[in-house]
């Protein structure tokens, strides 16, 4: 809905690493011992690690770049070869924090001024606390499984969006206003699904989902809302006090062929291989927060659809999403951070509770038939999940 | 941590004359001659309005007007007006009132020369009363004209002032993902009010707006609090609602031939005469989406800012004041600072060396009905001309910037700022010096 890039495709949180050792989210759950905080000075020459020993749970890496060189740090593990964790792209004179629960046991600390070579090595070790670090010895399998299936997810999402988006362009093209208004809704549902993934390829998003505010002065609009005005057209009211001009037959093509041509598009894409070596599990849990992000600002608001006012099915729409998303990632979650699942499974009910209350057929009732009380307790539900939700990701990477 | 603006704010310290204290002892010595006040302690120049020592008051009177290179107050009441009235002559008389006043409050008086708690029994005082006991807190009010002065939004030019509107002087143009409302938008007349204190800036909008009954009303107005930029070297950077350090490269007052550069409209014939020395203020209400960016992991908020939250550093290295290096790379080569970030699409670098004088302040007006802050950034900005300084860079912004993700304008404005009434100026009754008075005299 929007046309800015996102930022989906941030850094990867490199290789996953979900070690023997690497656990657990940001915080210790007990709260009663503070956070065991080594610094370390990483220059082109030394990598100054203030402690070679710390105890096991949760742990802070301090790392300042003292040198002139783009720097890493890298906990590894005994064989040197696994990452722990790790912090990249650290500029000269910046600190980051590296944050993780760490089992008992012996471990290798690495700089990498320049990010080339070997690194600047010393041995680390974490001695046995007592503290509760689970074990996760399948979350690795889990992680892939979850990747494999929100791929397939995407893809089958991409496949009904086209198959329907052909319906609803042969509606409109051939002047059936009525069954185009039928399908606007239904069809949408599944570009609503996979938003972020659509809005991280940063030109289609903007060409099919732009709203006429979005745009810039002289910009030509097109794709599904300039479809939606034309075929809910507003009164001289609703359109700046200015009769609103319907699209001619030929203009109705055009744009309805070249938002087909966008959606194959779309789905070349998300079934290219490379589209798959994208997803991992921060993009999923950040995909999922988005996703309540897109209905916290514009669907609860009705400015989604502001001429069909069909906003519920997009909202139910990035609820299903987003619970697709937390879905394959809830073992992962259960197994690290158990209390977070408990929270999520409970918000995801209350909301979709409170959704159900609204249906009607197969559908919704329109945005502009919710009570003030209604939309109130909905973005209620919205924060009160989007909250733990952006936990997410942190819970499963860290 | 956040900047403590205490400590790098002007000094304040003894305190002012009190408004009791002027009435009380020195009121008589000092009689109308308030405005010149402290006017001897500024000089006609570009150099930084400095509260002295002994006073929190700045000049009113000077080559330009305060509040623009003054450092930047902590606390802002934002005011725009629509003239009412047909009246060429009401209109001036507006503003050699508004002046007057203006002058007398920036030095701690009271609006008007009876007072607040004297004059006759029968009437209501010619002061509100509210900032009795208060010092001046380094108010500054300046005054701005819109587009719509010039003509109103059927094209009448109701003041016979429509030949002298400079070209620059124009509604901004629609950027991308704007979501103005009306009813913060635009105005004939724009005041903006900064103080150290919040019941001395309110002081002054709410008598300015008293004195204008009949002859002007308010449109829209906003409260501000916790500058977000700094105008002066001598102040740290503060930080906007977002938790990051803003304005890092604002043109700063110390810097003289970039405010000459940037900020004061040249007196070289390519704008009306009667706007030389002065400058355009830019006002833009923009509602942060408080709650999603608070649930943006901090690698997300830093990558779109460009800069580190903790030192406002730049992503490519360095500290608060190095310059970002946006060729600086890496792993697989991925730039460190995002070319969409704020930084990459606000700095000078993406803007042909555009530069602009920021003086905006936080906003929070309560919640909206769904439990969410109303709260971002009341952004105010200086320039010599928004065509090449500002729009080109909002539009870049509105269309790029991946914070625009949490971001939404609501209020928008654009006004001529003209020249300060001269040092010395008589202000007042039927032949004082005013605010604007070249335009009305070109």
């Amino acid at each position: 809905m929007t046309s800015r890039p996102r930022l989906a495709a941030l850094p990867a949180v490199a290789a996953l690493t979900l070690g023997v050792a690497a656990c657990t989210p940001n915080e210790p759950a007990d709260g009663s011992t503070d956070a065991q905080s080594i610094t370390v000075s990483s220059t082109a020459e030394t990598c100054d690690v203030s402690a070679a020993e710390a105890p096991s749970g949760h742990l802070v890496f301090n790392v300042t770049n003292d040198g002139d060189e783009v720097t890493e740090f890298y906990l590894l593990a005994e064989d040197g070869l696994r990452i722990i964790s790790e912090v990249e792209n650290v500029g000269p004179g910046i600190t980051r924090d590296l944050v993780l629960t760490a089992a008992p046991g012996e471990y290798i600390t690495a700089c990498k001024p320049g990010m080339v070579g070997e690194g600047i090595r010393a041995g680390f070790t974490v001695t046995d606390s007592g503290a509760d670090v689970a074990p996760t010895g399948e979350l690795a399998d889990q992680v892939d499984a979850a990747t494999v299936n929100y791929v397939a997810y995407v893809k089958d999402q991409t496949e009904q969006l086209l198959t329907g988006t052909e319906e609803f362009v042969d509606a409109v093209s051939t002047g059936d206003d009525e069954a185009a208004r039928e399908l606007y809704a239904p069809v949408r549902v599944h570009w609503e699904r996979i938003e972020p993934v659509a809005e991280s390829f940063g030109d289609l998003d903007p060409r099919m989902d732009l709203r006429e505010a979005d745009l810039e002065e002289g910009q030509e609009w097109t794709g599904w809302h300039l479809l939606e005005k034309d075929l809910w057209a507003p009164d001289a009211g609703d359109n700046g006090g200015v009769e609103y001009e319907p699209l001619t037959d030929a203009e109705r093509t055009a744009y309805a062929d070249q938002l087909l041509a966008d959606t194959q598009d779309l789905y070349d894409r998300t079934h290219d291989a490379a589209f798959a070596e994208q997803i991992d599990a921060a993009a999923i849990g950040n995909g999922a927060k988005s996703l309540l992000d897109e209905v916290a600002t514009g669907k609860i608001t009705g400015e989604e659809e502001i001429w069909s006012h069909t906003d519920l099915w997009d909202f139910q729409a990035n609820v299903d999403g987003a619970q697709v998303a937390y879905d394959g990632l809830r073992d992962v979650v259960v197994g690290k951070d158990p209390d977070l699942a408990e929270d999520l499974d409970t918000r995801f009910d209350t909301l979709q509770d409170l959704l159900d209350a609204q249906r009607e057929g197969d559908g919704f009732v329109l945005y502009t038939d919710l009570t003030e009380d209604e939309v109130r307790e909905l973005a209620a539900a919205v924060d009160a999940l989007g909250e733990p939700l952006s936990h997410l990701t942190a819970s499963v990477v860290l | 941590m956040a900047a403590d603006p205490e400590t790098d704010a002007p000094p304040e310290q003894p305190r002012g004359l009190s408004r009791r204290a002027l009435l009380g002892g020195f009121a008589g010595a000092l009689g109308v001659g308030a405005v010149g006040f402290a006017g001897g302690r500024l000089t006609a120049d570009t150099s930084v309005a400095a509260a002295s020592a002994t006073s929190d008051a700045y000049a009113f009177t000077g080559v330009h007007q305060a509040g623009i290179v003054t450092p930047a107050q902590d606390r802002l009441h934002f005011a725009t007006f629509d003239v009412t009235t047909d009246s060429r002559e009401d209109l001036v008389t507006l503003l050699r009132e508004w002046t007057h006043a203006a002058a007398r409050m920036t030095q701690g008086l009271d609006a008007g020369e009876l007072g607040a708690t004297s004059g006759p029994y029968d009437a209501p005082p010619d002061d509100t009363g509210e900032a009795i006991g208060l010092p001046a807190s380094g108010l500054t009010i300046t005054f701005g004209f819109g587009p719509s002065l010039f003509h109103d939004a059927d094209g009448v030019d109701r003041f016979g002032l429509g030949d002298h509107r400079p070209t620059l002087l124009e509604e901004l143009p629609h950027f991308p993902a704007d979501m103005l409302e009306d009813a913060r938008c635009g105005g004939d007349i724009a005041i903006q009010a900064c103080a150290n204190d919040p019941q001395v800036a309110v002081h002054a909008i709410r008598n300015l707006s008293r004195i204008a009954f009949g002859t002007a009303s308010v449109r829209w107005s906003q409260l501000g609090y916790g500058r977000t930029s700094t105008t002066s070297t001598s102040q740290a950077t503060p930080r906007n609602l977002f938790g990051f350090k803003d304005g890092t490269a604002n043109v700063k007052a110390e810097e003289t031939d970039a405010v000459d550069e940037f900020i004061w409209v040249d007196d070289d014939g390519s704008t009306p005469a009667w706007l030389a020395g002065g400058s355009y203020m830019i006002a833009r209400r923009i509602r942060m989406t408080i709650e999603t960016w608070d649930r943006a992991p901090l690698r997300e908020q830093e990558a779109i800012v460009g800069r580190t939250k903790a030192e406002g550093a730049p992503l490519s290295g360095g500290d608060e004041f190095t310059e970002p290096d946006f060729t600086a790379t890496g792993r697989d080569d991925v730039p460190l600072i995002d070319p969409s970030s704020h930084v990459a699409l606000a700095h000078p670098d993406a803007n042909d060396g555009a530069r602009m004088l920021r003086r905006g302040y936080n906003y929070t007006d309560g919640s909206d009905g769904l439990g969410r802050l109303d709260a971002g950034l009341f952004f105010l900005a200086y320039v010599k001309d928004p065509s090449t300084q500002y729009v080109p860079m909002q539009n870049r912004l509105s269309r790029n910037d991946t914070m625009m993700e949490y971001l939404r304008h609501t209020g928008s404005g654009l006004w001529a700022v003209p020249p300060g009434v001269p040092d010395g100026s008589a202000t007042g009754g039927t032949e004082g010096a005013f605010i604007g008075q070249g335009l009305f005299e070109a």
